[in-house]
């Protein structure tokens, strides 16, 4: 299962002259539950933007498999973009349409399949993310939960091997941002899919994740690479420990420290 | 998930003491071969010696949604018949995913039914629609008419900066495609009035035809018709993307009441900026008719000048500038009416800036036969 998925390559970043994040390198393996973390405003949506294809990196490269996503043609990186699903941070559903069309809409683009199976389809995806029932109606309809729910549901609709999800526990109540969590983890489990997440969700992050990059806003770079729980245990570095613990980084807090990562 | 030899999907059902093993073999994926699994589902529907059902995965090979859609129906299937179905003969992945879409059942009412509607009962409800569209329309306009009033004796107010923002975008901004459709207009004018009156050689009276067309009618109808689909549809579209993105709420909250922060000076920039712009595109259409007719007809410019100063009287641009200030309070009514009542959705701000330009032109077409009847009535 170690084998490597994804791997960044000296990315740097930046809209026109101003760099967001330079000197990029790390890999996500096959089946891992990947998170990109790191304060607001560091650029870690945009490091999601570079690797499902929306903008072009300034430098350095993304290889999934080992195929090069940027230097390929456009067929190609469509190609490789196509075993992905995208989760965006406010569902992305098209709102001129129901969620059966929405999550239909990725299904009947690539294959061609009886209309009743496509139903079938989208009742399944549907009923996966806790939505049954809920064909007809429009996005604008569901509370914000059941939008990123049914923008899972669309993400995962031509099984994916790769799930991006741009902080999919952003704006949830605890509860139902746990549920998505779970949600989560058992889709790895069964689809075996590798899950990358961009958040900055503490309780999440700790719940979910094997495997995680830190961003740092004021050196533009990444400075911290491994499994939360092993960040939180062993780093030296005070920005990642400050993160990790919600600026609640005396000595007094040690032992919280060392409970935490032994949960 | 091994390949398996045989990728040809497929179920082979057998029935062992009651209990219906069903096999499952080769590749079940969604861009591969579709089973057909209605004879199986007829068996399980009809066959009342089942007790049970169990499944066999010895030769599964690799699967994807598909096979999940399949077991679904034939659960459905079972659990409809009181059959007991051994899940945990099933592999893990496929257990953990059935649980999954069976964790939450579907909410009671939550599903929607469409029934054929009687034809009867079908233009009632369209006439109740209408009924509560003329309504809408009412509150609107008594709304505005209150917080009008309001913002008239000084108890709320607006920023004086959106009034001149508003004035800016109707007003100058406006002028270029004002100019040109009104000189066209004038030119199509001269034109149409040239093939009868040059048959009489009274090509001089092509002044009057113009002058007198563009200031009573053509000069104010062209420029609300301009400004409606320029300046109304922008109003329902900015109302309605305001209203998507919560920021209308925000103003209430804020004790702003929308309607006179933001309609009232969008009203008042439209109205009195549109009797002006009226007299711009009757002199840019008085211009229009004189450029043919000088150069094509054989009237010199001091004689176009001098018939068109008679034609035309005062009273004749008080009706154009009348006529056009209601346009103006039509086409902000429209255009903001819809705004304000826009959806929730990206596809709802569209259709507010449509329905707002349609609105408005129905609107100014027919003040205009109104308006046109009196002044014939009353002899102005």
């Amino acid at each position: 299962m170690d084998s490597v998925c994804i791997k960044v390559q000296n990315l740097s970043m930046a809209y026109d002259d101003f760099v967001i994040q330079r000197n990029l390198n790390f890999t996500i393996n096959r089946g891992d539950i990947f998170v990109i973390m790191g304060g607001s405003g560091c650029g870690k949506s945009t490091l999601l933007r570079h690797m499902i294809g929306l903008q072009r990196p300034q430098q350095g490269d993304i290889l999934y498999n080992g195929q090069s996503l940027w230097q390929a043609d456009s067929a190609t990186q469509r190609r490789i973009l196509q075993r992905a699903g995208v989760l965006f941070q406010s569902g992305g559903l098209l709102s001129s349409m129901t969620l059966a069309e929405n999550v239909a809409l990725p299904i009947t683009q690539v294959l061609q399949l009886p209309t009743k199976k496509v139903s079938e389809l989208v009742a399944y995806k549907l009923a996966l993310v806790g939505l049954a029932g809920f064909e007809d109606y429009y996005p604008a309809e569901l509370s914000g939960g059941m939008q990123k729910r049914a923008g899972l549901a669309r993400a995962m609709a031509l099984d994916p091997e790769i799930l991006f999800c741009d902080e999919p526990s952003a704006g949830l109540d605890p509860v139902s941002s746990k549920l998505l969590d779970d949600l989560i983890l058992n889709l790895r489990d069964s689809l075996s899919a590798t899950i990358i997440v961009v958040t900055h969700e503490l309780a999440s992050i700790f719940a979910i994740a094997n495997n995680s990059v830190f961003l740092d806003t004021e050196t533009r770079t990444m400075i911290a690479a491994g499994p939360p729980r092993q960040l939180l245990a062993e780093s030296t570095d005070p920005k990642v420990l400050n993160f990790l613990t919600r600026g609640q980084t005396s000595t007094a807090n040690s032992t919280i420290r060392q409970g935490v990562a032994n949960e | 998930m091994s390949v398996s030899e045989n990728p040809s999907n497929q179920f082979r059902a057998n029935l062992q003491h009651g209990v219906l093993e069903i096999d499952m073999s080769g590749d079940w994926l969604l861009d591969g071969v579709l089973p057909v699994s209605d004879a199986l589902l007829t068996r399980i529907r009809t066959d009342k010696t089942i007790t049970g059902i169990r499944f066999l995965t010895r030769d599964l090979g690799r699967w994807d949604s598909l096979l999940v859609t399949e077991l679904i129906q034939i659960l459905d299937c079972a659990a409809k018949q009181s059959v007991d179905v051994d899940k945990a003969s099933l592999p893990v992945a496929i257990q953990g995913l059935l649980t999954l879409a069976q964790s939450v059942p579907e909410r009671a009412g939550a599903r929607r039914s469409y029934r054929s509607v009687p034809w009867a009962e079908a233009a009632v409800a369209g006439l109740a629609h209408i009924g509560l569209h003329a309504k809408k329309m009412l509150t609107f306009v008594g709304e505005l008419a209150i917080s009008m009033v309001s913002v008239l004796s000084g108890k709320q107010r607006f920023r004086h900066r959106d009034l001149w923002l508003c004035i800016q975008e109707c007003g100058p901004s406006a002028l270029p495609i004002v100019s040109l459709v009104s000189l066209l207009v004038g030119l199509i004018l001269a034109f149409v009035g040239a093939l009868e009156l040059s048959l009489f050689g009274a090509q001089i009276y092509i002044s009057n035809l113009v002058s007198l067309g563009m200031t009573r009618e053509m000069g104010g109808l062209m420029t609300a018709i301009i400004m409606s689909g320029r300046t109304g549809a922008a109003y329902a579209a900015q109302l309605g993307a305001m209203h998507v993105n919560d920021e209308i709420d925000a103003l209430k909250t804020m004790n702003l009441e929308p309607m006179s922060f933001l309609v009232i000076p969008r009203m008042f920039a439209l109205i009195l900026i549109m009797p002006l712009l009226c007299l711009y595109a009757d002199l840019m259409g008085m211009v229009g008719g004189g450029l043919v007719t000088v150069s094509l007809f054989d009237v010199s410019l001091t004689e176009y000048l001098n018939r068109s100063a008679h034609a035309v009287q005062l009273k004749d641009f008080l009706v154009g500038f009348v006529k056009c200030s209601v346009f103006g309070v039509l086409i902000a009514l429209s255009g903001c009416m819809r705004g304000m009542q826009c959806g929730r959705s990206a596809s709802a701000v569209g259709d507010a800036a449509t329905s707002a330009v349609v609105t408005s032109i129905v609107f100014i077409v027919i003040a205009d036969s109104v308006m046109t009847i009196i002044c014939n009535r009353v002899g102005i």
